[in-house]
């Protein structure tokens, strides 16, 4: 990954753009929640837009976009084995997700 | 290059010993520290086993040095004998077989056998020895608390553990100590990955990093639930918050101060998340040793490097989702239980993998009988013991009438105790000339190995039997309570004698490694012919000024015994 | 003694040592964090009415605490930029708003958490309150956490830029990863306690 003062100039533009679009999907998701959607589409739409945030501030804030893949291959795991700890009290519960109320 | 402005100055004995940076001196005060605690967990297991062969009798010479409170008229109360049992486990695990396999052993091996000057980061190193420490005296501590230490099993289920007594400073302990193990796991691995000597790919490893490597891994990712979970536990006992506290609990007929609304068996999963991987952290280090040791005595490459290597990854991936196999009765409905059930019948296979390329890489081989030989060998069939009695706890069915009696007792001490422990032990004399320069006496040696081999058997072996017949683990009476015992309460003194003489066994152990360190026959640089890269290394390496005269330069792999002519291996840095 | 790899890259990884280490404590803090979300939603599977977040928490000033956290985000990166581009000043100028906006962050929540006091909204008053004062106040903690780091940079640590500019350039990096990686959690954290 280049540290050229160069190549940083022109990703500044980069991080600025992600920080706009950081600020309008935090309003996306405001305004979403005074729908008041039913809950099922509420926590989908609401984990949705912070997903797409989430990996915009980890792409490129966080240079992953450029980043040498076995940290890539890491985080993946590692989100992999978090989620087995998010399934399982969808499998104890014994009904799907998204019948919850 | 550096060195030109470095001038040479004595550190102060603080900084040299106390607060080093140099991982070696990191390694031996995990290694003395965990050793001691070892002993500690063991004397408090040595006084239940006095509960339990007699039980409700005064304990001699010792018993009237408790207070009133614990053993009045020097006789075990049943809250003193919780304490015990939970400290036993928390201390034994904790504080003794995790420190000395990763702690220890990580850091003075895997550097060297990288051929590193140090680990990745020193500082950081020092902090996590003293993080450990400090958690162990906060744990120790507990014991002199009004309501006394911790008593609700090394497990703290709540809700139990969120009234009884002992359990803040417990949980604030475990923190200290989780932290410890999460920076010096990220340490190995940044070490491993990172300043593996040139030549070395990760193919020419010897296996004791690996198995670090892996270990390492799932401390990283395995620890930080628990934390989740002790941090909702603190919440309960401090705020009164209800994450465990079910809805409706009533304690010693008053309705409980909680607003409800939680869940204990949320707790047990947080648990059990890290609590599995956890075990295969007991004993990875373990089979790492093993692995050295055996193909050094046999003078023969392992088996299949390939194969162990394979098993050992995929072993770590698997131990993320098997936990609840721990949770086979808390009624998690049929497909849960069998999806867990499959997924521990799936992990065995590279555990029996690990096991079978060890036994085979003794076929052929040109055997060499040593103390740390001894213990290797003796690993092997109590592993194998340890490992096929898993199986019957891990079919859901067969656990029904297994769960929490002394079967399980018996299945996982026969895993950590002739098994990592024996390991380890294989450690201690195999590596004790390259870090004090001396060897250990051979004769002591052999002192030690064989009535502990016998001792071991002797206490576990029993154990067995009495779960089949249904005795129930963690009972203060040793199961006279309950008719069904009735046949096998006899095994209870039997073990109990086994496990005093197990601590007798001990002694010439201990003054072994006393005294070896001036006695001690003084050790060359490659003290056992072996051709790992941290033989290269002086004898004693010095102590902060990098372990290596050069940076070694790797050509070969880690197994390179059994060449024909004089010598009779190729050290991996020979071209 | 010098370990290698500390300010360079190591060629077959690509990685300098620092960088794998914050990585690797990064993916246990996803652990962590992750088996805080596990444990809200197992009890929230479990429980007979949940409040919706909005109704009990202030969305507007969690929203505004929102933009703080990004903005913060933004000016360590142009802190980091800086020092890439070999422009202290800029450094110090950015550092110094990162540090103040968590601050800021800080301020507002001690403002919410007093404000649940005052009105007898305690962690012990319903497991809703219970989950969100655990899951804010660890979040907190990793805030001061992150403070305490980046004044360090701010201060004392700045004396690097002129032994050993390179490896001050990584810690910079590094402070910043795990700077981002606290943003993280509160874009997740947000919408799960208070908009749902």
């Amino acid at each position: 990954m280049s540290h050229s003062a160069a190549q940083v100039q022109k990703d500044v533009k980069k991080y600025l753009v992600v920080f706009v679009a950081l600020l309008c999907l935090t309003a996306v998701t405001v305004v979403i929640s005074y729908l008041h959607l039913p809950v099922r589409e509420a926590i989908i739409l609401a984990l949705f837009v912070a997903t797409i945030k989430g990996g915009l501030v980890a792409a490129f804030f966080m240079h992953l976009s450029t980043e040498v893949r076995s940290i890539v291959y890491l985080l993946v795991f590692t989100l992999l084995i978090s989620l087995a700890l998010l399934a399982w009290p969808t499998m104890c519960a014994e009904f799907p997700i998204l019948t919850l109320y | 290059m550096a060195h030109d402005s470095h001038t040479h100055h004595e550190e102060s004995f603080w900084r040299k010993y106390i607060f080093s940076v140099d991982h070696k001196v990191i390694g031996i005060q995990y290694g003395v520290t965990s050793l001691f605690f070892l002993l500690v967990g063991f004397c408090m297991m040595m006084m239940m086993r006095w509960q339990l062969a007699y039980p409700g009798e005064p304990m001699p010479l010792i018993g009237g040095l408790f207070s009133e409170n614990l053993m009045p008229g020097g006789v075990m109360l049943p809250e003193f004998y919780n304490a015990l049992g939970a400290m036993h486990g928390t201390i034994m695990i904790f504080l003794g077989v995790v420190p000395l396999g990763v702690g220890a052993f990580g850091n003075f091996v895997v550097p060297l056998q990288v051929g590193a000057p140090d680990m990745a980061f020193p500082k950081l190193n020092m902090a996590s020895y003293w993080s450990y420490f400090a958690g162990a005296v906060i744990m120790m501590s507990s014991f002199f608390l009004p309501g006394g230490a911790a008593q609700s099993g090394w497990t703290s289920y709540p809700p139990l553990s969120v009234i009884n007594p002992g359990q803040t400073v417990w949980l604030v302990a475990m923190v200290f100590i989780i932290t410890s193990s999460l920076l010096g796991s990220v340490n190995t691995i940044v070490t491993a990955i990172q300043l593996r000597a040139k030549g070395l790919t990760f193919m020419r490893l010897p296996f004791m990093v690996w198995a670090q490597l892996v270990t390492a891994f799932l401390l990283v990712l395995a620890f930080p639930p628990l934390e989740a979970a002790a941090i909702l536990q603190l919440m309960d006992r401090l705020t009164g918050t209800s994450f465990f506290m079910p809805t409706g609990l009533v304690i010693g007929g008053q309705p409980a101060p909680y607003t409800g609304g939680g869940s204990p068996i949320l707790y047990q999963h947080l648990f059990w998340f890290l609590a599995h991987p956890e075990v295969y952290v007991l004993i990875l280090p373990g089979f790492g040793v093993i692995a050295e040791v055996i193909t050094n005595n046999v003078r023969k490459p392992l088996f299949s490097y390939k194969g162990i290597v394979s098993a050992t990854v995929f072993l770590g991936v698997m131990s993320m989702v098997v936990w609840a196999h721990h949770m086979f009765m808390t009624d998690m409905g049929t497909k849960m239980t069998s999806f867990f059930l499959v997924t521990t019948m799936i992990i065995s296979i590279p555990s029996v993998i690990l096991l079978t390329v060890m036994v085979f890489t003794l076929w052929g081989g040109s055997i060499r009988i040593n103390t740390p030989m001894l213990f290797a060998l003796a690993f092997l069939p109590m592993f194998g013991i340890g490992g096929v009695t898993g199986l019957p706890l891990g079919l859901a069915p067969t656990d029904i009438p297994l769960h929490d009696t002394y079967y399980v007792i018996a299945h996982f001490h026969y895993v950590v105790a002739p098994g990592s422990i024996f390991a380890l032990f294989a450690g201690v004399y195999y590596w004790y000339p390259k870090a004090t320069g001396r060897a250990m006496n051979e004769f002591l040696g052999k002192l030690h190995f064989w009535p502990t081999l016998i001792c071991m058997n002797g206490i576990f072996m029993p154990m067995f039997f009495q779960g089949l017949q249904g005795l129930n683990r963690r009972m203060y009476d040793g199961g006279v309570a309950y008719a069904h015992n009735a046949d096998i309460l006899y095994l209870n003194e039997v073990i109990s004698i086994f496990a005093w003489l197990l601590g007798l066994s001990q002694i010439p152990f201990i003054i072994n490694f006393f005294m070896s360190l001036k006695k001690g026959r003084v050790a060359q640089a490659n003290h056992w012919e072996s051709t790992t890269l941290e033989w290269v290394a002086a004898s004693s390496p010095p102590i902060g000024h990098g372990n290596f005269a050069q940076a070694p330069v790797v050509y070969r792999g880690a197994y390179e015994y059994g060449a024909p002519g004089a010598k009779d291996y190729v050290p991996q840095n020979q071209a | 003694m010098d370990i290698p790899y500390t300010v360079h890259a190591r060629p077959d990884t690509g990685l300098y040592n620092a960088k794998l280490g914050i990585w690797l404590f990064l993916a246990s803090e996803i652990m962590l964090f992750g088996g805080l979300f596990s444990s809200y939603i197992f009890l929230r599977m479990g429980a007979d009415v949940w409040p919706h977040g909005s109704s009990i928490l202030n969305v507007p000033i969690a929203t505004f605490n929102t933009v703080v956290l990004i903005s913060s985000s933004i000016t360590v990166v142009l802190a980091w930029a800086g020092l890439a581009m070999k422009n202290f000043n800029q450094f110090r100028k950015f550092m110094f708003l990162t540090i103040l906006l968590g601050f800021v962050f800080l301020g507002v929540k001690a403002y919410e958490y007093n404000q649940k006091f005052h009105h007898g909204l305690y962690p012990s008053t319903s497991v809703f309150m219970g989950i969100y004062f655990t899951m804010t106040g660890l979040h907190v903690l990793h805030i001061i956490g992150g403070l305490v780091v980046n004044l360090y940079f701010l201060g004392p640590g700045s004396k690097m830029w002129k032994s050993d500019p390179d490896r001050f350039l990584n810690r910079i990096e590094v402070a910043g990863l795990y700077w981002h990686f606290v943003d993280l959690v509160w874009i997740f954290l947000f919408p799960v306690l208070y908009l749902l």
